[in-house]
C-alpha cells in the first residue's frame, strides 16, 4: 500500500536479520532514515537482537552508531524511573489516579514499546477535578509552568485537555499533565472516567498506574492521527506495532480494542491505526478484527485522499528531501489535526491569532496565571 | 593500495561531486562525510583543506551528510547568508554569507560530539609522540589551540585539535584528525613559529573575531586509524612573557577538569567515571603556564624524552 514501503528503514523493521548482508550504501540510507525518523535507537535493538539469534554480524559501519543509540536510550531511559520516584513523591497526597502516558508509560510498566525508544517529555493524566490541586502539589514539588503568553494559558487550559507543559526548576524536566485523551474541544469525546476506570497499577511503581491494554493502544492512534505534528508519526507507529504485538496475544484483546474504541468513539483512529500499521510495517492483527474494522472507515474519495497524505507523512524518507508535495500533505495534516481538535469558528480564530501573533507578550496576570 | 585523495581531484569535478545528489565522500579519521554545497568558497576552502584526506564514492558508507547552503528566501539578495544542514535538518540559525566554512568544521564538530556516543568525548587537544598521548583539555581562550598547533609542527602528531575521542572498550584514544582552526592572534604566532604553514581558509568578523583554517600534516591522516594510550595530561594557560612552567596537578583536580569538559558525560554516566577514572590512573598530570611558544613546544619534547620537567617546589 505505501510506496516507500521498500525502503532501507521499514524493511529493516519488517526483517531486522536482513541488515546483516547489506552493502555500505543500503546501510548508510539506513543509518540516515532512522536517525531522521527518532527510530536509531529502536533499529539498533531490533537488528542486534535479530543478528544475534541468527549468529551473524551486524555491520561494523553501523555498530558504532547502534552502539551510540542504544547508550543513549538505557541512559534516558534511567531519566525517566528517576522522574517517575519524584512523580510519586509529588503527587501521593492527591488521593486520585495518577496514570501514566505514552513512553513513560512503556518503560515503567516494562513493556516492549520502550526498548530502543528515546524520549523527550514525559506524560501523566489525572481526573479533571483533580487537576487544579495536581498542580498546586507539582508546583509545590518544584515544577513550575510554562506558557508563554495568556493566549496559550488560555489555549491549554480552556480547549485543550492539557496544562500547559511544566519544567522542573532543578531538572529541567518537562511534564505534561492531561485530564483525557482529546481536547474538550474535539469533535470524538473518549469516555475519561472510563479511562481510570481501566487503569492498571504498575509493579515496582506504587501510586502510578498505566492505562488499560486496549486504552493504551487507542491513545497511541489517537495520539498519532489526530495529532497537527508529523514529525513522530513513524515514531509513534512503531510504537504501536510493539504494542499489539505485545497485547495480541493476550487472549480477549482484540474484542475488547473494538469494544473500547466504540465507547470513546475512537473508531476512526482504530480504522487508520490498524490500516498503516499493517500496510508499512506488518503487524499481524486477525482477519476477524481487520474486517469489522474495515466497515469503520471513511467513504472511498476520504480513503484514498488520506492514504495520500499518510504514505507522505509515514514515508521515512519525507525529512530527508525538500519536496513541496510533501510540505503540502503535512500542512494539510497539521490543518487537519487542528480541524478535529476544535469547532470551526474557534479554530480560525486560532490560527488567524497564531498566524498574525495578534496576542501580545506581556506577563500573565494573577487571574490568568492561575487560570 | 593507495587511496585517492580529495586533491587528485580537478576543481570542475571537485564542484561536480559537491553539487551532485551524491555528494563529495571523505574520510576523516573513524568517520565518513558527504559534503554538499553549491557556494564556490566554500568548495574552494574545501578543496585546499581537504586535499589529503582519502576520497570516497558514492556506494560507500557515510556517518555523517552535511551541506553549506544559502537559506531559502529574498532576503539572500541583499544580506546573504549561509546554513549548515544535516540529513535534511537545518539545526543552526544562518550565519553571514562568507563564514560558509568555518560553518562547516563547526557543523562536523557538532555531528561528532552530538551523534557519536560510542566514543566518550572531551573538549580537548590531543597529540600524540613515541606512543603516547597528550591531552590538553581546556575552553577557549586558554592558549590550548596555539599549544597544539606549535606542538604538532614540533615533531607531535595530531590526533585532534578539538575533541579527544576515548574508545570505552581499549581505554584509548581514537584519532579524528581534521583542518586545524586558530583565531586572532594565534594565527600571527603560529605564522612567526611554523612559517610553513598554509591556512586555507581565513574568515573575518565572525562570534570569536578571526577564524582560520590550516591543514594537518600528511602524518595526522596517514596514521589516523593508529591509536595511543593517554600518557599526560595537561591544562594550559597561556600568560604573556611568562617561562614555561609545568606544575604537577592533584589527580582529584585533573579528574574533575576532565568531566568538566566532556561533552557526553551524562549519556556515560557511571560508566564516564570509570573510564575517566582510569585515563588520571595511567597517566601525568599537570597545569602549564607558557608565554612563549618555542620554549612551551621544547619542554613538551623534552616531556616526551621521559625527562623531568616539572618547576621545582
Amino acid at each position: 500500500m505505501l510506496k516507500a514501503a521498500d525502503s532501507s528503514l521499514l524493511c529493516a523493521l519488517r526483517d531486522p536479520g536482513q541488515v546483516a548482508g547489506w552493502p555500505p550504501a543500503r546501510c548508510s540510507s539506513l543509518l540516515h532514515q532512522a536517525r531522521s525518523n527518532g527510530l536509531l535507537g529502536r533499529v539498533a535493538h531490533r537488528v542486534v537482537g535479530a543478528c544475534q539469534a541468527a549468529a551473524l554480524p551486524v555491520p561494523a559501519t553501523l555498530m558504532g552508531h547502534f552502539e551510540s543509540a542504544l547508550r543513549l536510550c538505557r541512559t534516558q531511559q534511567a531519566e525517566v524511573q528517576r522522574e517517575a520516584l519524584f512523580l510519586g513523591a509529588a503527587l501521593r497526597e492527591l488521593g486520585a489516579p495518577v496514570v501514566m502516558l505514552k513512553g513513560a508509560a512503556y518503560v515503567l510498566a516494562a513493556l516492549p514499546a520502550a526498548q530502543g525508544r528515546l524520549f523527550s517529555d514525559i506524560d501523566l493524566m489525572v481526573p479533571k477535578a483533580d487537576l487544579d490541586r495536581a498542580e498546586s502539589q507539582l508546583m509545590l514539588h518544584g515544577w513550575m509552568g510554562g506558557a508563554q503568553t495568556a493566549y496559550d494559558e488560555r489555549y491549554y487550559r480552556q480547549w485543550m485537555h492539557e496544562l500547559p507543559p511544566m519544567t522542573h526548576v532543578h531538572r529541567q524536566t518537562t511534564l505534561d499533565v492531561h485530564h483525557t485523551l482529546l481536547p474538550e474541544s474535539a469533535r470524538l469525546r473518549p469516555d475519561a472516567a472510563a479511562l481510570f476506570t481501566r487503569a492498571q497499577d504498575i509493579p515496582d511503581w506504587p501510586g502510578l498506574q498505566v492505562l488499560g491494554p486496549a486504552d493504551m493502544v487507542l491513545h497511541n492512534m489517537t495520539h498519532l492521527f489526530m495529532n497537527d505534528e508529523t514529525r513522530h508519526s513513524l515514531r509513534d507507529l512503531c510504537d504501536l506495532d510493539a504494542l499489539l504485538r505485545h497485547f495480541g496475544a493476550q487472549p480477549g484483546f482484540w474484542e475488547e480494542l473494538m469494544a473500547r474504541a466504540q465507547l470513546h468513539q475512537l473508531t476512526r483512529p482504530l480504522y487508520y491505526g490498524l490500516r498503516y500499521a499493517v500496510g508499512c510495517l506488518g503487524t499481524p492483527v486477525p482477519e476477524a478484527t481487520q474486517s469489522a474494522v474495515a466497515r469503520l472507515g471513511p467513504p472511498a474519495p476520504l480513503r484514498l485522499l488520506m492514504d495520500a497524505l499518510w504514505s507522505r507523512a509515514l514515508d521515512p524518507q519525507s525529512k530527508l528531501r525538500h519536496r513541496s508535495s510533501d510540505a503540502l500533505a503535512s500542512w494539510a495534516l497539521y490543518v487537519r489535526g487542528h480541524w478535529l481538535r476544535m469547532p470551526p469558528l474557534l479554530l480560525l480564530r486560532h490560527l488567524s491569532i497564531k498566524a498574525l501573533r495578534l496576542h501580545e507578550k506581556r506577563p500573565l496576570t494573577a487571574e490568568e496565571a492561575t487560570g | 593500495m593507495s587511496v585517492a585523495c580529495v586533491g587528485s581531484l580537478s576543481t570542475q569535478a571537485r564542484t561536480q561531486r559537491l553539487r551532485s545528489p551524491a555528494g563529495l565522500g571523505l574520510r576523516t579519521g573513524p568517520f565518513s562525510a558527504q559534503i554538499h554545497t553549491r557556494l564556490p568558497d566554500v568548495a574552494a576552502a574545501v578543496g585546499r583543506l581537504y586535499a589529503d584526506y582519502p576520497l570516497l564514492n558514492e556506494e560507500d558508507f557515510y556517518d555523517f551528510r552535511v551541506g553549506i547552503a544559502r537559506p531559502p528566501g529574498l532576503r539572500s539578495i541583499w544580506q546573504p547568508q549561509v546554513v549548515f544542514e544535516h540529513d535534511g535538518q537545518t539545526p543552526f540559525n544562518p550565519l553571514p554569507g562568507d563564514q560558509g566554512f568555518p560553518l562547516l568544521e563547526w557543523g562536523m564538530n557538532w555531528c561528532v560530539y552530538g551523534l557519536c556516543h560510542q566514543y566518550l568525548i572531551l573538549h580537548a587537544a590531543v597529540l600524540e609522540r613515541n606512543g603516547h598521548a597528550l591531552i590538553l583539555p581546556a575552553p577557549s581562550g586558554s592558549g590550548k589551540s596555539t599549544l597544539c598547533a606549535g606542538l604538532l609542527f614540533g615533531g607531535w602528531r595530531l590526533l585532534s585539535d578539538e575533541l579527544t575521542l576515548i574508545c570505552p572498550h581499549q581505554g584509548n584514544i581514537v584519532p579524528n584528525p581534521r583542518p586545524v582552526s586558530l583565531k586572532n592572534q594565534s594565527i600571527a604566532v603560529i605564522e612567526s613559529f611554523a612559517p610553513q604553514v598554509q591556512f586555507g581558509s581565513r574568515v573575518h568578523e565572525t562570534s570569536k573575531g578571526i577564524v582560520a583554517h590550516f591543514k594537518p600534516p600528511p602524518d595526522a591522516i596517514d596514521r589516523a586509524s593508529d591509536r595511543a594510550m593517554p600518557a599526560w595530561i595537561v591544562l594550559p594557560k597561556y600568560r604573556a612573557e611568562h617561562p614555561a612552567t609545568l606544575q604537577p596537578l592533584e589527580k582529584s583536580r585533573a579528574f574533575m577538569h576532565l568531566v568538566e569538559n566532556a561533552f557526553n558525560y551524562d549519556v556515560f554516566g557511571a560508566e564516564a567515571f570509570q573510564l575517566l577514572g582510569s585515563v588520571i590512573d595511567r597517566s601525568l598530570c599537570f597545569s602549564f603556564e607558557y608565554g612563549h611558544l618555542p620554549q612551551a613546544v621544547q619542554l613538551f619534547n623534552r616531556l616526551a624524552d621521559g625527562q623531568d620537567c616539572t618547576a621545582p617546589a
